[in-house]
């Protein structure tokens, strides 16, 4: 009984500081500036298509490019030797200990029209090009920050399968091809959808990236909510209505990636 | 043929990854404020960036924070872990949704959520008490543990399932009080989950922008929310030169964290395990 009454503070503070603010949020977004029960929050919403549309764009995009990149690598990684995986782990693992603010600052001091990668396209009479305040930036940005949350994952899988499995299919008449499709895939489905998740949530809600690389013309539903909280635009209703839609959006994308798979995500049940 | 192929495509992943760290390097020496033409060799801005106050008391909030953050979330979180691994599977199950919820919820609603509860605090305050509280260290701290706890909850959990219950009861036996059997037992046993929350804890604490933004009010600044308010501005090299300083301490600590594990694994190997 007493061990027990030990997890009590834990509720009391996750009630308060979890469950209550998200109440909040669903309170304002249905509320009018006076007080009264609203929809028109919601529905004032559409009125964002583009920006949604846009983000979800730039998200699914960043997604598939660390996916094609991580994924060769992991398996590479996971066939090598003991040594070369730590060193390997290490050196993906060392730019995520960095703030991600000064490594986004470093693409945008890389990609500016004055910038390094524009200097040594100049020399070689290429260019210049705007790289920077463009899409193609804040994709860029994307897959730089979430690219090892998608390596580690889909190594940690792939570590776990056997390679007599991989010869067993070669030696019953497999192709490389027909290895990667009827092996190799299904067995790291589960930490393909790891991963998806992992870089597709925080690519979708990012604020900063898209606005350090993207300028102003890139805005996605980070910057939007932002704005409705911090500065003059000034809209806590709006902003608790976007703030929804985006919880909606990624509890139905969550839905979606652990249909795939069933004992992934162990304990969740909404 | 194959081999050099893998190995330049590593090499060029390796590439994109180091790229914007080591040009921010490099630069933090230029002389000139050009961000693309190296002209003399200089380390004022290391010298400037120790006599920036704002930097330096944000460095002192961070650390402050994160110290008080791993804290609180690791106690908080260890007797949690404790609670729920004697609950019920119904119980737990809930809980462990509760857990999860900070986790897989966008930062950006968490850090709206908790502004909008911590500004809803505020107004309560002034109208029961009238004293003006405005956002500050107590909100960033309230919501680091929040987002912190359930990392701790998450690394002891399964550290008790391991555990064998036996080994509990067979202190108590033995003559322990209930009290003694868990601080000799259970937290000798559960130590190694402890730590890595506490680490996780204090490293995400660390780091955090995106929920201490929303949550700092306009006089407390943490490290992240300085550099973030310094790249809005025009080119300022100190960045570049804190970006080195903390390039090469995240080196060290790895390294030593590798050396330290590569030490403890052979004499783990020694005694057979």
């Amino acid at each position: 009984m007493l061990k027990k009454m030990s997890s009590v503070p834990y509720i009391v503070w996750m009630l308060l500081f979890v469950i209550v603010p998200l109440g909040i949020v669903v309170y304002f977004a249905f509320t009018t500036q006076d007080g009264g029960f609203t929809f028109d929050n919601i529905v004032q919403i559409s009125k964002y298509t583009p920006v949604f549309v846009k983000s979800i764009n730039l998200a699914v995009i960043a997604t598939i490019v660390c996916f094609i990149l991580a994924y060769p690598l992991s398996y590479l990684l996971s066939r090598a030797s003991a040594n070369y995986q730590r060193t390997m782990l290490m050196l993906v693992m060392i730019p995520m200990w960095m703030n991600f603010l000064l490594r986004t600052y470093g693409w945008m001091t890389l990609l500016e029209n004055e910038g390094l990668i524009n200097k040594v396209l100049e020399f070689f009479h290429l260019g210049p090009f705007q790289m920077i305040n463009t899409p193609g930036a804040v994709v860029l940005g994307m897959v730089y920050n979430y690219l090892p949350f998608m390596i580690l994952p889909l190594y940690s899988i792939m570590a776990k399968i056997d390679q007599s499995v991989i010869e067993a299919a070669q030696d019953l008449g497999c192709n490389s091809i027909m290895v990667i499709i009827k092996v190799l895939f299904p067995l790291s489905l589960p930490g393909i959808i790891t991963g998806i998740t992992m870089v597709f949530v925080p690519s979708v809600s990012t604020f900063i990236i898209s606005r350090m690389l993207g300028g102003g013309q890139n805005m996605m539903i980070g910057d939007l909510i932002e704005q409705q909280f911090v500065g003059s635009a000034y809209n806590p209703y709006m902003g608790s209505a976007l703030s929804l839609i985006l919880m909606v959006i990624m509890l139905v994308v969550m839905g979606i990636m652990s249909s795939f798979d069933d004992d992934e995500m162990e304990g969740i049940v909404i | 043929m194959k081999k050099a192929v893998s190995r330049i495509y590593v090499g060029l992943i390796l590439l994109f990854l180091y790229a914007p760290i080591f040009v921010l390097i490099v630069f933090s020496f230029n002389e000139s404020k050009s961000r693309s033409h190296f002209t003399n060799f200089t380390v004022k801005w290391y010298r400037e960036l120790f006599q920036n106050e704002l930097i330096m008391t944000s460095l002192w909030n961070t650390v402050k924070v994160a110290v008080l953050t791993s804290i609180i979330a690791t106690v908080l979180g260890a007797f949690a872990a404790i609670g729920m691994n004697a609950m019920k599977k119904r119980g737990r199950s809930l809980m462990m949704n509760l857990t999860y919820m900070p986790v897989i919820n966008p930062e950006i609603v968490t850090g709206i959520a908790m502004m909008l509860l911590f500004v809803f605090i505020c107004t309560l305050v002034q109208w029961v008490f009238g004293i003006r509280l405005e956002l500050g260290m107590w909100s960033v701290l309230i919501a680091h543990v929040t987002f912190c706890v359930p990392y701790v909850v998450l690394n002891v959990l399964p550290k008790l399932r391991q555990m064998d219950n036996n080994l509990y009861e067979a202190a108590m036996d033995l003559g322990c009080t209930p009290l003694q059997a868990f601080l000799k037992v259970v937290i000798p046993e559960i130590m190694p989950g402890i730590t890595a929350g506490f680490l996780m804890s204090f490293t995400f604490s660390l780091d955090d922008f995106i929920i201490t933004y929303f949550t700092n009010g306009s006089t407390f600044q943490t490290l992240p929310v300085t550099i973030y308010s310094m790249t809005r501005k025009k080119v300022n090299p100190q960045i570049n030169a804190l970006s080195a300083l903390l390039f090469v301490v995240v080196l060290l600590l790895l390294v030593l964290m590798n050396v330290k594990q590569a030490r403890d694994g052979k004499k783990n190997g020694r005694d057979g395990r």
